[in-house]
């Protein structure tokens, strides 16, 4: 049976943060507009987000774009884009005011403007004095931009397919994308939608690595569509760990509890960030912790019968503080791990929360890929926007408060571009039929019995291997081993089946399709690492422990078919003098 | 008879996929160990507990706040209990 047809102007393939700030964007210019999501839209893994967003707004501590942009490109490593970042700082108190006015409520200072908490990274005049950057609604900022932006784009007439899982991009011989195969998650059905343009917009991949902060959901999709497309994945082996993970469990334990006293010990009950960090110790930055957390266990000081965590101690703070100051900690311990923080320490362990590399972005969002002639060259009709890109204002690190900024100012930097680009191309392109079939053939492909691989078993065994192979340390050997057991992994998929052949809400088959594009992006991850003989920011190799800019100040790029190349950082800003490349110290 | 399609184990199993980590691993193991024990009424209170948002339902699940259905507030106290367990 052929597959429905529908056609819109624009199609966004993903509907957190960022995917909904372009809809609402094209909505209100008046194109039509597809949002496709695999979950509700207000189920996306924005919603997760607790911290703020970053604008400098200057409204508890002075403050201005260009210090915010320092702050940026220091805590990118100088990996970042300072064209994207200036253009990034610059947009951001405007992008906090339109929020503001789609309805995010704001925490609030006595005198009425919006509260700016402080937050790691954040300086004042270029590297000075603590500033306070971070606009937030409670905790729940996430939750209110996402709820916000939904009811808006319902308002201008957004058309949601809800519960639909994109498969892959739609091309031209040419290369230029013509939408998406998309299928109906309820039913089991195939839609085919057309669009003069697409953006992707389906969030992070931390997924890769067993111990991660990461919903279910975050499993790459459209960083592997691009793959698939023949588009490279830009500086993969940046993720950042977060040092306090429940260990086992993956959950955040928040840095508050740190800032507010706890500390962390090892199996021999010592405060062993004291050897590490001996100023900083336990506030010291997160991949300093992160990598101190690893050495323990290493070493074989880890806690539990098999000395596989540390510990995070916070009962000397008192029931009444944690209480007060960290009342979500002490509920989500009882929960998760049976232990009262008022008595007992939470067992931690680093854990897999932000990729900073993506598809390769310019700042108007258009997906750029190198050819003969040139190394950015844009995707004709293919636009990338937040954690599935990379713009790149992330750089080998990203800071707090900054990726819910870049899904707005670039969901909606996108959007405007995507305006521009339907005035010129009125029509819709003829979609060959060829077009619809590879993407056709890897669906149905799970519906045939084949070998005995279980779909569950191999992303266990390819979470276990990259967190194994290419975690908080790496070195040559161990990374080597990785690329060549992600590999194998990708083929034994090849033969892998599920028992479950229904149509309505087959699960199975939801989590076979992602572990395909979870495999394609663990690959991409671990042989962007083992390529990379430097460390920077969230890659830290004990091989080769120094930054290395003379041979390594580039952006990784990693393709399915020619495995690694390597293109320039846009050192040059917009308007104001380049940042040139400095230790970072904090 | 057709089946009603609010409670389809199916459907319910797949609307445990949430936006935080937290939820997911609390609803999705509760699904595969006792969705299909749970009589057409349990069900029903465990589909109007999936409606509710990420958030609402976190602080459910977290035992900071209770919903008002008593039907659902018996679902949240066996979710909770298995996931410390």
């Amino acid at each position: 049976m052929r597959p429905e047809r529908r056609r819109f102007d624009a199609l966004v393939i993903g509907a957190g943060g960022g995917g909904l700030r372009a809809a609402l964007q094209l909505a209100n210019a008046e194109a039509t507009v597809a949002v496709v999501s695999k979950v509700f839209p207000t189920r996306s893994h924005t919603v997760a987000a607790q911290g703020g967003v970053n604008a400098s707004l200057a409204n508890v501590l002075p403050d201005n774009w260009h210090w915010h942009m320092f702050d940026t490109i220091k805590g990118s490593d100088y990996l970042g884009d300072q064209d994207a970042i200036e253009y990034m700082c610059r947009a951001a108190p405007k992008a906090v005011y339109e929020l503001e006015h789609f309805g995010v409520p704001f925490s609030r200072l006595e005198n009425g403007r919006i509260y700016q908490r402080a937050f790691g990274g954040q300086s004042q005049h270029f590297g000075g004095e603590q500033a306070a950057r971070t606009c937030a609604a409670a905790d729940r900022t996430g939750h209110a931009i996402l709820h916000s932006l939904y009811q808006q784009n319902i308002r201008a007439r957004t058309h949601f397919f809800d519960e639909h899982f994109a498969l892959d991009l739609l091309r031209d011989e040419s290369g230029r994308v013509l939408g998406a195969l998309v299928f109906d998650i309820a039913t089991g059905e195939s839609v085919v939608i057309e669009a003069k343009v697409t953006l992707l917009a389906t969030g992070g991949a931390a997924q890769v690595y067993r111990t991660n902060t990461n919903a279910l959901i975050n499993t790459g999709d459209g960083m592997a569509m691009a793959l698939r497309a023949g588009v490279p994945l830009q500086d993969m082996e940046f993720v950042q760990f977060h040092p306090t993970g429940i260990a086992g469990k993956g959950m955040l334990i928040t840095e508050g509890v740190r800032g507010e006293g706890g500390y962390l010990v090892n199996g021999e009950g010592e405060r062993f960030m004291e050897r590490y960090a001996p100023n900083a110790r336990d506030l010291a930055s997160r991949d300093v912790v992160s990598r101190a957390i690893v050495t323990e266990i290493r070493e074989g000081r880890g806690c539990g019968p098999r000395r596989d965590h540390v510990l995070l101690k916070l009962d000397h703070l008192g029931e009444a503080l944690i209480n007060r100051r960290l009342p979500a900690i002490r509920e989500t311990a009882r929960t998760f791990v049976n232990a009262d923080p008022v008595r007992d320490p939470i067992p931690v362990f680093p854990t897999a929360h932000y990729t900073m590399g993506g598809i390769p972005t310019n700042r108007h969002g258009q997906v750029v890929a190198p050819t003969a002639d040139a190394p950015e060259e844009p995707v004709e009709g293919l636009y990338a926007v937040g954690e599935c890109a990379c713009v790149s204002v992330h750089g080998a690190n990203r800071l707090g408060g900054n990726s819910l900024l870049d899904i707005v100012v670039f969901g909606r930097a996108a959007a405007n571009h995507m305006i521009d680009y339907l005035a010129e191309h009125r029509y819709h392109r003829p979609l060959p039929e060829a077009a619809v079939e590879g993407p056709r053939a890897r669906l149905d492909r799970w519906d045939e019995a084949r070998g005995e691989a279980s779909v569950p078993e191999l992303r266990r065994e390819l979470q276990r291997t990259m967190e194994e192979y290419a975690g908080v340390f790496r070195e040559q050997e161990s990374l080597d081993e990785g690329v060549a057991r992600v590999r194998a992994i990708r083929e034994q998929l090849e033969l892998a089946a599920i028992g479950d052949h229904s149509r309505v809400f087959n699960t199975a088959r939801v989590e076979a399709l992602e572990l395909v594009n979870l495999a394609d992006v663990a690959l991409a991850v671990v042989t962007s690492a083992a390529a990379r003989r430097e460390s920077r920011g969230a890659h830290s190799r004990v091989d080769h422990p120094d930054r290395d800019d003379a041979r390594w100040l580039k952006h990784s790029l990693f393709s399915l078919a020619e495995g690694m190349d390597y293109k320039p950082v846009r050192i040059k800003p917009l308007t104001v003098d380049s940042f040139p490349p400095k230790e970072r110290t904090y | 008879m057709a089946r009603d399609a609010r409670i389809d184990p199916a459907r319910l199993r797949f609307r445990c996929r949430r936006g935080m980590r937290e939820l997911d691993l609390m609803l999705v193991p509760f699904a595969e160990r006792a969705l299909d024990g749970l009589d057409a009424r349990e069900r029903g209170a465990f589909a109007e507990l999936l409606e509710a948002e990420d958030a609402v339902l976190l602080g459910w699940l977290l035992g900071r706040e209770e919903p008002e259905d008593r039907d659902v507030a018996a679902i949240v106290e066996r979710i909770r209990h298995a996931a410390g367990s």
